[in-house]
């Protein structure tokens, strides 16, 4: 059996080649939180304590939109629903652990992690293959951090007049480009966006990213129910 | 809520949502169904955020016409597509973004 620090090891350069799109993410994140108010501090204190790019950048932007406190953190627990899906995969790779494991991990399970580890677990069966994990994790977590402190320096220097609030669309956008490719998500991105959109202005406390959540999902789940019907 | 209570409540749902996924949920709990459905999450929300974020202006109303960020976000769309590269979508999104706003 390899020794923990080795499987370690091999989280750390199994994860390394995908962490190359997080970079522009953590220097967004820095720069646009600074620019939207948030302190230096605060800024860190995200990173440190949420460490989710997606759930940060939503804070982000409906923070400075003014939505209700209420409606962004149930914004974010929307955005990471879609994790709700890896515990059905990883979770039987990990059930023998101790609980002190099960909570350690936790706060690693990123997006990043979580797709290279699973690969290597899925191959491996030794009992201490989870260290894997934590080396991708670990991985994650130092360019996040060290990301999001380069953001808060630039974002002093950076000028407002670039307009790179704008980046957030793109970076989301960016999350999207596997799906535009199947037609059922096409659809589900259109209705979403266009509810989204006319609610802007109308769905009080805006949440209108709940909403427009709830009608792409429903969207999906009559699609494909359709498309099995006719199947 | 001050600042540092919703960093703190963004924070723990975050967390909750991982633990969940490794010391709650079995494999048993999703049937291919719903693993399907939850598959469109993204699809599902993102676009939430993206289209008021390109369409709605700083003052709150929409802006179709004259809108470099239509455009931008449609360039970046499809070198996205094309390229499957998310560094690829935000710099090209940026770039164009840009390119018509201090050069056109």
């Amino acid at each position: 059996m390899q020794s923990n620090f080795k499987i370690f090891l091999k989280g750390i350069f199994d994860v390394i080649p995908i962490m190359i799109p997080v970079v522009p993410f953590g220097l967004i994140f820095g720069v646009l939180s600074i620019d939207i108010g948030f302190s230096p501090i605060e800024t860190m204190g995200m990173s440190l304590i949420i460490f989710g790019g997606a759930s940060q950048i939503v804070l982000l932007q409906l923070f400075s939109g003014g939505a209700s406190s209420l409606v962004i953190i149930s914004s974010v627990g929307a955005v990471n629903s879609r994790h709700l899906l890896y515990g059905a995969v990883v979770s039987e790779h990990l059930s023998d652990l101790k609980l002190v494991w099960k909570i350690i991990i936790s706060y690693f399970l990123v997006d990043q992690a979580f797709a290279v580890s699973n690969e290597y677990l899925k191959k491996n069966n030794n009992s201490n293959r989870y260290f894997h994990l934590v080396g991708g994790g670990a991985t994650c977590w130092i360019i996040w951090q060290s990301t999001t402190i380069l953001g808060i320096i630039l974002g002093a220097a950076i000028p407002e007049k670039l307009g790179l609030s704008f980046a957030v669309p793109l970076t989301f956008l960016a999350l999207l480009v596997n799906d535009f490719r199947k037609l059922i998500n096409v659809i589900v991105i259109i209705i979403s966006g266009l509810v989204a959109t006319l609610g802007y202005n109308h769905i009080p406390f805006k949440a209108y990213v709940i909403v427009a959540a709830l009608a792409g999902l429903f969207t999906a789940i009559l699609l494909t129910k359709i498309i099995k019907k006719y199947d | 809520m001050t600042n540092w209570a919703l960093i703190i409540y963004c924070g723990l749902i975050t967390y909750l949502t991982r633990f969940s996924m490794i010391a709650l949920i079995k494999k048993e709990m999703f049937n291919d169904r719903i693993r399907e459905i939850l598959s469109f999450v993204p699809s599902a929300i993102f676009p939430a955020i993206i289209f008021p974020a390109i369409i709605v202006n700083d003052n709150g109303l929409f802006q179709i016409d004259d809108n470099p960020k239509i455009i931008a976000a449609i360039i970046a769309m499809f070198i996205g597509i094309f390229s499957r590269s998310i560094i690829a979508t935000i710099f090209s999104g940026l770039a164009s973004y840009w390119f018509l706003i201090f050069v056109v």
